[in-house]
């Protein structure tokens, strides 16, 4: 049935946990259209044919609808379309809701490719490797114009916008390669812009892993045996502790705990913060990238606005690196309180 | 059956046109100089020269969605380079939205019956009414200018930050769009202050035709959201221009506040575009069922429900942007208000149908093509609402042929529908009914074989505005590209059979659909201030086809 369906709809394979649930509510609004529109066009046929004209000059009797008969017009829809919000949100909200324990993958779109990169270290240009039967956290911006990060066997899709990241997830239910569309207009090549998820099984993912380990290790001794390159740090939390460090982070937020000219690092990711305005927020990956490039737009109670922007200074995969580093500074305490929710943690 | 015998059968009609045609020429007779035409105050000119203009514009955004389709026959380039193509689809668009289905209706047949439907000799304001014209053609030809010299490839979104970014020529023909806004709440402001203060006597409110309440709705979109439009379309030219950094991250700027901008005129736009179409749809069903609207109260505030839950549906484009669950959750369910409120047109006018007298005439063929299209493309709009379903379609065919269906496909049959119902009333001339049931036809199957493979291809996962694609969308691309050669083929048809009529058709009655509408209480065409003798007097709602002193049946249902 489910296969039938999924060809007549022409849709692609189900290739992930989403897919599933969006699919179903799909077809239920697939069947419930196609009734009503049948009920509807029988009807409308039927009174053609039954109520055509006779005579030339034909009158008719008045006819108005009792109040009942439009209550029905109204509820009768309002009804179905109510039944379909209540299960396509809470699809939604399932798809905007990242499990904590979700592997994490920087996203990054430029004109025109995809790049990954693994908190882990390997980075990858149009090619997403990721385990199957594991849920994968995107974290996705765009170096440029703004882009859409489309997965159609995994019915997902968020926009990749320049200066903030966004979020998405997925878990993908059966190895295999899996074309990556984007789908916000963003040129010239547009249509050029494609890559791949390549899914892998548990085993075939830690060989995976391994490999990449290696080159990157390789890559690293290769790049300190060449004397002219800087050593490239294959963890994104060591190039943001050197990034951090360059831009001058550090003149005013310690990794200690202590509080300087702005909030400390320390802790920071997960914590609740209470804004100037009063507000109380979670820090995530979105406010702590704001914060670099609108210091002012969500400013933590008690600091001054002095930071400058870093709008422009840093680039997508320095400022990723940046939010990884300041991810890593926890301390045991900080998440011990029952009130503040689930956090997302990394994984290590 | 003679003109004349009628006329006389109709309660309320004037008199043999015979009679006073000496002293009370037709407007189309009344002045034949180019400056007669081109200075004119009167309504039904500025309606007439109004749908010349936006049938030129038609024309024209047609010829672009042809190359676009034909470029997309083939997975690969066919045709045109991906430049000239993404200016093509960029085109079509603007030159669609901006130049044809938002002036179409109101401008050519909402000027044109709005003051015969309410018993006034014009609008409120005639000389308000003949600059919108000219802002319209000023705003035009700036935008054409552009597209001759550069073209834009923003697509008719105007996306930041690609918009302010791109080498094309942006400037011109947003700053045309700029001054075409202007002309749309010229019009609005006029029907909206005509509406009020010009109804004839015994015009109640809640006797005006529904075309009437179609349009106020509409003006009222016109008038509050396209100021919104005009200051955003100026941001992104001054940022193209002057880098004010509003909308680009670069300079510290939101390109999402950009989105929630345009969409909140944008949105309520597509109601600027539908709404009239319901009107005229509510006439002609109206007419051609010679029944009284069934739940015209119902029809009628569904018109302002649309107008006003439009305004607070817009987030519902920004699904997938980073907007927030909670906002997603709050857009959805207004957006599903606005199906809630078609859908109570969708049925009263299923219902009016019921105990009728079918006259299955070509405008009442575009009625059936119309209800198709709502209900299909209505529910497809529902579905969207879900949210979660949005997330896979979002951006990708299925959104292209939605819209299509409802926003055009509606908007088209209304439109082919008016011309054909009123083309009698402003014209005097009547067309060849066997070729316009025939290209209403190819028209609506043209218009199915089009858009069908592309809901298909939008489950299948086909982005929108590629200009390559994979090889395994190829069949269903091939598929509406022969569509829309069948879609091309039958305008051409009723392009052929309408220009003769208007030349050699043979003079129509002035009622010869004897429609109980109130636009055909005076002669058609009318003479230039509209009535002749005494008022008419409105003693029975619109399109009341009751024998006389037969007893009302309360409900039926």
């Amino acid at each position: 049935m489910n296969e039938l369906l999924n060809n007549i709809l022409f849709l692609p394979e189900q290739a992930s946990t989403f897919a599933e649930r969006v699919d179903n509510l799909h077809y239920f609004v697939v069947s419930v259209t196609m009734l009503s529109s049948l009920a509807v066009g029988t009807a409308a046929v039927f009174f053609f044919f039954r109520y055509r004209k006779r005579k030339p000059n034909q009158t008719t009797e008045y006819v108005v609808p009792s109040v009942k008969t439009e209550f029905l017009f109204v509820s009768l829809p309002l009804f179905f379309f109510l039944t379909w919000f209540v299960i396509g949100f809470r699809d939604f909200v399932f798809v905007s809701t990242p499990p904590k324990d979700a592997m994490d993958v920087y996203v990054m779109g430029k004109q025109w490719m995809w790049k990954f990169s693994y908190p882990e270290g390997p980075n990858g240009v149009n090619v997403l490797h990721v385990p199957a039967n594991r849920p994968v956290r995107l974290l996705i911006t765009s170096r440029d114009v703004l882009h859409s990060f489309f997965v159609p066997a995994f019915r997902i899709k968020m926009d990749a916008v320049p200066g903030r990241y966004t979020q998405t997830w997925f878990e993908a239910t059966k190895p295999g390669t899996y074309q990556i569309l984007c789908t916000e207009y963003c040129g010239l090549s547009h249509s050029k812009m494609l890559g791949e998820v390549v899914v892998l099984s548990p085993e075939e993912w830690d060989a995976w892993v391994k490999e990449q380990r290696k080159g990157a290790l390789q890559n690293r001794q290769d790049a300190l045996a060449d004397l002219s390159l800087e050593p490239h740090p294959a963890r994104m939390a060591e190039q943001g502790q050197k990034v951090a460090a360059e831009v001058g982070c550090f003149k005013c937020h310690t990794v200690n705990g202590e509080p300087h000219i702005g909030p400390t690092f320390l802790g920071m990711y997960g914590r609740t913060e209470t804004l100037d305005t009063g507000r109380d927020i979670r820090v995530d990956e979105a406010w702590i990238t704001q914060s670099m490039m609108d210091p002012g737009a969500h400013l933590v109670a008690g600091y001054p606005n002095v930071m400058p922007t870093f709008q422009g200074k840093l680039t997508g995969p320095q400022t990723a690196a940046i939010v990884e580093y300041i991810k890593t500074l926890r301390t045991p305490d900080i998440r011990t309180g029952a009130s503040q929710g689930p956090t997302y943690e990394p994984i290590q | 059956m003679s003109p004349s015998s009628s006329i006389a059968a109709e309660p309320g009609a004037v008199p043999a046109p015979d009679e006073h045609h000496e002293h009370h020429p037709s407007y189309l007779v009344d002045g034949t100089t180019v400056k007669s035409w081109l200075l004119t105050l009167d309504h039904k000119r500025i309606g007439v020269m109004y749908l010349i203009w936006v049938l030129l514009f038609f024309l024209i955004g047609g010829i672009y969605a042809l190359v676009v389709r034909l470029e997309l026959l083939t997975p690969g380039p066919t045709l045109i380079d991906a430049m000239t193509y993404n200016r093509a689809f960029t085109m079509h668009g603007v030159v669609m939205i901006f130049l044809f289905m938002i002036p179409a209706i109101p401008g050519a047949f909402g000027n044109f019956m709005l003051p015969l439907m309410l018993g006034a000799k014009d609008v409120a304001f005639p000389r308000l009414n003949l600059l919108s014209l000219y802002l319209l053609l000023t705003g035009a030809v700036i935008a054409i200018w552009g597209m001759i010299n550069g073209g834009m490839d923003t697509g008719w979104t105007f996306y930041t930050p690609y918009s302010t970014h791109t080498t094309t020529t942006v400037a011109p023909i947003l700053f045309g769009a700029f001054i075409i806004g202007f002309s749309s709440i010229a019009t609005g402001l006029n029907f909206i202050v005509t509406t009020h203060t010009m109804r004839a006597p015994g015009i109640t409110w809640w006797k005006m035709p529904l075309f009437v309440w179609a349009m106020y709705a509409t003006a009222c979109i016109q008038v509050l959201a396209t100021p919104v439009l005009g200051l955003v379309l100026l941001l992104v030219v001054g940022e193209h221009i002057f880098h004010f950094g509003i909308f680009d991250p670069a300079q510290g700027g939101d390109p999402v506040l950009f989105q929630h901008l345009f969409w909140f005129y944008s949105h309520p736009a597509v109601y600027i575009m539908v709404l009239p179409a319901f009107g005229v749809m509510s006439e002609v069903v109206a007419a051609f069922s010679r029944k009284n609207i069934f739940g015209y109260r119902a029809v009628a505030f569904s018109s302002l429900g649309i107008a006003f839950v439009g305004f607070f549906a817009w987030g519902h484009h920004m699904f997938v942007s980073g907007q927030s669950t909670f906002n997603a959750g709050v857009f959805a369910v207004l957006t599903m208000l606005v199906g809630v409120f078609t859908a109570i047109k969708v049925f009263n006018w299923v219902g009016t149908v019921y105990k009728g007298a079918v006259d299955f005439k070509t405008p009442f063929a575009y009625f059936c093509g119309f209800l198709y299209f709502t209900v299909f493309g209505g529910m497809t709009g529902v579905a969207f609402a879900t949210a979660s379903l949005d997330v896979p379609w979002h951006d990708t065919y299925f959104v292209v042929a939605h819209f299509h269906f409802i926003m055009v496909g509606a908007t088209i049959m209304a439109f082919m529908a008016a011309i054909h119902y009123w083309f009698p009333k402003m014209f005097g001339k009547m067309y060849h009914e066997g070729w316009g049931l025939v290209s209403a036809a190819l028209i609506i199957l043209g218009f199915n074989a089009t858009f069908i493979p592309q809901f298909l291809l939008g489950n299948a996962g086909m982005p929108r505005r590629y200009y390559e694609y994979p090889e395994r969308f190829e069949t269903l691309n091939v598929a509406s590209t022969a569509g829309a050669s069948l879609l091309a083929f039958g305008f051409l048809i009723s392009a052929i059979y309408l220009t003769y009529a208007l030349v050699y058709g043979r003079r129509a009655a002035s009622n010869p659909w004897r429609s109980r509408g109130y636009e055909w209480m005076t002669e058609s065409p009318p003479p230039t201030h509209n009535f002749v003798g005494p008022q008419p007097t409105y003693s029975e709602e619109p399109h009341f086809y009751v024998e006389p002193k037969k007893a009302e049946v309360p409900d039926a249902v």
